[in-house]
């Protein structure tokens, strides 16, 4: 479904993206995993056009996104920090959000309803708690369905009953056959909801395969187990090769 | 109309027993106008019926009276001068006069008066004429209510609309003069009033004078003249209550005074003028309640004149209110309105407290460079003047208005 | 791209600023013509307004505004929309509300005391100048990611456009006044908005002045029609250039 080919992106001297090449296909929910500033939100930026790759090219059911912009109906995004317009509430922000994509007619607002997020419609965006607006980001992103969803850093900051709802919606959302992308640092969740992990380390795909494939490799239980024994086995035959 | 005519007709018949009355034209008694002026005897009325007539130059010597009914049409064929007059007591009323001819060495002219006295030029009209109406060493004249219109585009192919030479005691009265080379051009005329004059679009001057001293100008108005007014070489000029306005140009001056003494200007309205007044070698001259208003220059006084005074004049909307090429303050300036003062009246007595500095720094910028008028308005210059109203370093410190007023003078009250 | 535009409209209502800037205008305005009765002199006490306040109030107001509403920005680029779309949608709605404070700020008061033609030149150039400034400030808002610094340059362009430029200007006019520069001074003269704006109000207010100066040139062209047709569309150059230059660099920006 998205295919990234040989993706570079530098900021200045740094280095961001290193020849990124993945493939990310319908059905399967993929595991964003790597250090801070491997690079997992740059190249999720880079699939939703925000940042523009150096060079190479993202195709999105092989149409390539450069200078386009419809394919982002396809996509649910929710960020690691949401930026909302302060002096906006969040019923006016739903609200303009349905407004911009008026093909959609059905929508999904299980969150919304879970979050209890309409009973808060009148609140102004900066009158909100980090976890409030994570909630708000996160019903945005499944509101209007979409056949892939990109979810950086879900339940960081959210209270552990949010946390349960969100993850509960994710998994149907998967058994519904959609492409799901979850970037965390929280290894337990990526457990449950994703079924293959990208490993980035300094812009560079270190690993992309399935997680029972990576579990049986390492033969470890845990997917934070089986990531650290990974590291480890690298980084043995890195201090070999050299 | 008709009544009237033949009421006038029969009043002239009444007469008849001392004057005669001749009627010229296609029904009266003579045909053509020579005819008649030959037949006539000195004191008879010549009533020229309208029509045409293609006479060439017609010379009068008598003293005759000669009316036009319905402005009949005397056409100089452009090649000759119309009327010459060599006679006293003369009256023209009532005519047209097209098409003089252009000649560089004469001054050939619509109506030519030499050597006489008390002629009356009265309700003419003049078109395509070199000279208009031209007067030498004659006096005790009235010309009235005429209208002069030509349309030259050089100098050198026109004459002047009223031209007098060494004439005096001479009534000029309601006249309209346009395009013509100066509107009115005086030299050696002396007590003389011009009055109510209209002089537009000439392409010099559109009043000029030389040594023609002691005349009085009232309720004249001069606009869009290639130069505008142009007065030299003079004592004893009066001009109150005339008009200058847009006349622009390089060198285009509402009124130039160039060598003028003891004179007074009073009561005059100089609007949208590239320069208000010019001043140069010019002293002992009165300026009151006069108004300046939108020109580009109100007043450009040379370092040359001396002794002249300007107060109770109402300055607004000028670009520049006073310039001056010197640092030298012989000239008075005082309790003038200035839209540009900006201080205060602490004692509520409607005079300024602090004096007011009318010379701008930025005005003797562009004096220097004069495409630097481009820049005028703009932030820069503004924070230049202002500095320069502080502290003053290049303009004249002295040239100041003392008794600056808060509110401008109802000068129309007076008028 | 009108919901763009409504939104972030709605938005800037929201911020107060452009009704205290309608606000202090229409007093000012109205001041103006309470202490003087001649429209005329209203008009020249007013340009200095137009072409210094307007010019600051419009570039810096933006490039804050710019930087406020990044996470908007943020937000609509996640979200099925052209780039270019959401560019000149808050392009749009930021003009457009501030020449409407403009507009009602001193055209109002202006009509209230019967417009001359002067005074809507003088409208003109403000509308003219607000949208020329805006694009200014657009372009300071893509040029750096730093809020402080994109204030910087916004304010390094008005003081440029209104005082370093007319000074060398000045110095240019001095050093060459020898030789007849009338076509390049000019053109130096299109190459600031704020002078161009100044010159086109000069024609109005300071015909006489201007007409005599000497320069066939100048009389020419301030005579005919063709001057206020070339300024304006210079004048028009002034806002699309650099609002396109900001829209392309937007277009490949990193947000």
């Amino acid at each position: 479904m998205i295919s990234i080919k040989e993706v570079n992106k530098t900021f200045g001297k740094l280095m961001v993206l290193n020849n990124v090449s993945i493939d990310l296909c319908k059905g399967k929910s993929y595991a964003l995993v790597g250090p801070n500033g491997s690079g997992k939100t740059t190249l999720i930026k880079s699939i939703l056009g925000m940042v523009i790759p150096s060079t190479g090219d993202i195709l999105f059911d092989n149409v390539s996104i450069k200078n386009d912009w419809k394919y982002r109906e396809k996509i649910g995004y929710m960020p690691q920090i949401g930026h909302y317009p302060e002096n906006m509430t969040i019923g006016q922000i739903i609200d303009m959000m349905k407004n911009i994509r008026k093909n959609v007619s059905e929508f999904d607002e299980q969150l919304i309803d879970e979050f209890k997020l309409f009973k808060m419609y009148d609140k102004r965006m900066h009158t909100l708690s980090g976890g409030t607006r994570q909630k708000v980001s996160a019903a945005l992103a499944f509101l209007f369905n979409p056949p892939a969803l990109i979810l950086d850093e879900p339940t960081a900051g959210l209270d552990p009953v949010s946390v349960e709802l969100l993850k509960a919606k994710i998994l149907v959302e998967k058994e519904n056959g959609k492409l799901i992308i979850v970037s965390s640092h929280i290894l337990s969740d990526l457990d449950e909801l994703t079924t293959d992990m990208v490993y980035l380390f300094e812009g560079k795909v270190h690993f992309n395969n399935s997680i029972t494939s990576l579990k049986e490799e390492t033969s470890e239980q845990k997917l934070g187990k089986a990531i650290a024994t990974m590291i480890g086995q690298k980084e043995l035959i890195e201090s070999i090769n050299k | 109309m008709r009544l009237l005519t033949i009421f006038t007709f029969l009043t002239f018949c009444c007469f008849a027993a001392y004057c005669n009355t001749i009627t010229v034209g296609r029904t009266g008694q003579v045909k053509n106008l020579k005819q008649a002026i030959a037949l006539a005897n000195p004191g008879d009325t010549l009533l020229i019926e309208s029509g045409r007539y293609l006479e060439g130059n017609i010379i009068i010597e008598k003293s005759l009276t000669i009316i036009g009914e319905n402005f009949p049409v005397l056409d100089g064929d452009n090649k000759y001068e119309i009327f010459t007059i060599h006679a006293n007591d003369v009256t023209i009323k009532g005519l047209k006069f097209i098409n003089t001819g252009v000649a560089s060495i004469n001054d050939l002219a619509a109506i030519k008066v030499l050597d006489s006295k008390r002629l009356r030029i009265i309700n003419n009209r003049f078109e395509n004429t070199f000279f208009g109406i031209h007067f030498s060493n004659s006096s005790q004249s009235w010309i009235e209510d005429n209208q002069l219109e030509s349309d030259a585009e050089a100098e050198h192919q026109i004459g002047n609309g009223i031209h007098l030479w060494k004439c005096n005691h001479i009534t000029i009265n309601n006249n309209t003069i346009k395009g013509h080379r100066d509107g009115i051009y005086f030299e050696f005329v002396t007590n003389s009033l011009i009055t109510k004059n209209f002089s537009e679009g000439n392409i010099r001057y559109g009043l000029h004078f030389m040594f023609s001293h002691n005349n009085e100008y009232r309720e004249n108005t001069f606009s869009k003249n290639g130069a505008g007014v142009a007065v030299m070489y003079t004592t004893g000029v009066k001009m109150i209550n005339n008009t200058f306005k847009h006349n622009w140009g390089s060198s285009s001056y509402g009124l130039l005074l160039k060598d003028i003494r003891d004179s007074e200007v009073r009561n005059n309205h100089f609007v949208g003028n590239s320069v208000g007044i010019f001043m140069e070698g010019s002293s002992r001259i009165q300026f009151t309640e006069n108004e300046f208003k939108q020109n580009g220059y109100a007043i450009r006084l040379q370092a040359s004149c001396d002794d002249n005074t300007f107060s109770k004049n109402n300055f607004s909307a000028n670009t520049f209110d006073l310039a001056t090429n010197g640092t030298l303050v012989l000239n008075k300036v005082e309790g003038n309105y200035w839209d540009k003062y900006e201080g205060y009246d602490l004692n509520k007595d409607l005079i300024g407290d602090v004096p007011f500095h009318p010379v701008s720094l930025y005005s003797m910028v562009v004096e220097q460079m004069p495409s630097a008028v481009l820049l005028w308005r703009s932030f820069l210059v503004l924070l230049m003047d202002k500095a320069e109203k502080a502290i003053p370093a290049i303009t004249p410190e002295n040239l100041k208005d003392n008794s600056p007023l808060m509110k401008p003078y109802d000068l129309n009250k007076r008028s | 791209m009108n919901r763009i535009i409504k939104y972030v409209f709605y938005d800037m209502l929201r911020t107060r600023f452009i009704v205290l800037y309608t606000a202090l205008l229409f007093v000012s305005t109205f001041a103006m013509f309470q202490i003087d009765s001649d429209a005329d002199k209203v008009v020249m006490s007013l340009l200095n307004i137009v072409l210094m306040v307007i010019p600051l109030i419009s570039i810096v107001f933006t490039t804050i505004h710019f930087y406020n509403s990044y996470e908007f920005i943020e937000l609509m680029l996640a979200q099925p929309i052209d780039r270019k779309v959401i560019f000149i949608g808050e392009y749009l709605a930021v003009v457009s509300s501030l020449c409407i404070a403009f507009l009602i700020g001193c055209g109002i008061p202006i009509f209230l005391h019967g417009a001359s033609f002067t005074a809507l030149t003088l409208l003109f150039c403000g509308v003219i100048l607000t949208m020329g400034f805006v694009s200014l400030a657009f372009l300071a808002s893509v040029l750096t990611r730093d809020k402080a610094k994109a204030i910087g340059i916004a304010l390094l362009f008005w003081f440029y456009f209104s005082l370093i430029y007319d000074g060398f200007l000045l110095w240019f006019v001095y050093a060459f006044s020898d030789y007849p520069l009338e076509k390049i001074t000019l053109t130096l003269i299109a190459l600031n908005p704020v002078d161009l704006a100044r010159v086109i109000m000069l024609l109005q207010l300071d015909i006489s002045a201007l007409m005599g100066y000497t320069g066939a040139f100048y009389k020419d062209f301030f005579g005919s029609s063709l001057g206020v047709v070339l300024s304006t569309v210079v004048l028009c150059l002034w806002i699309i250039i650099p609002f396109s230059i900001s829209l392309r660099i937007f277009s490949k920006k990193d947000l």
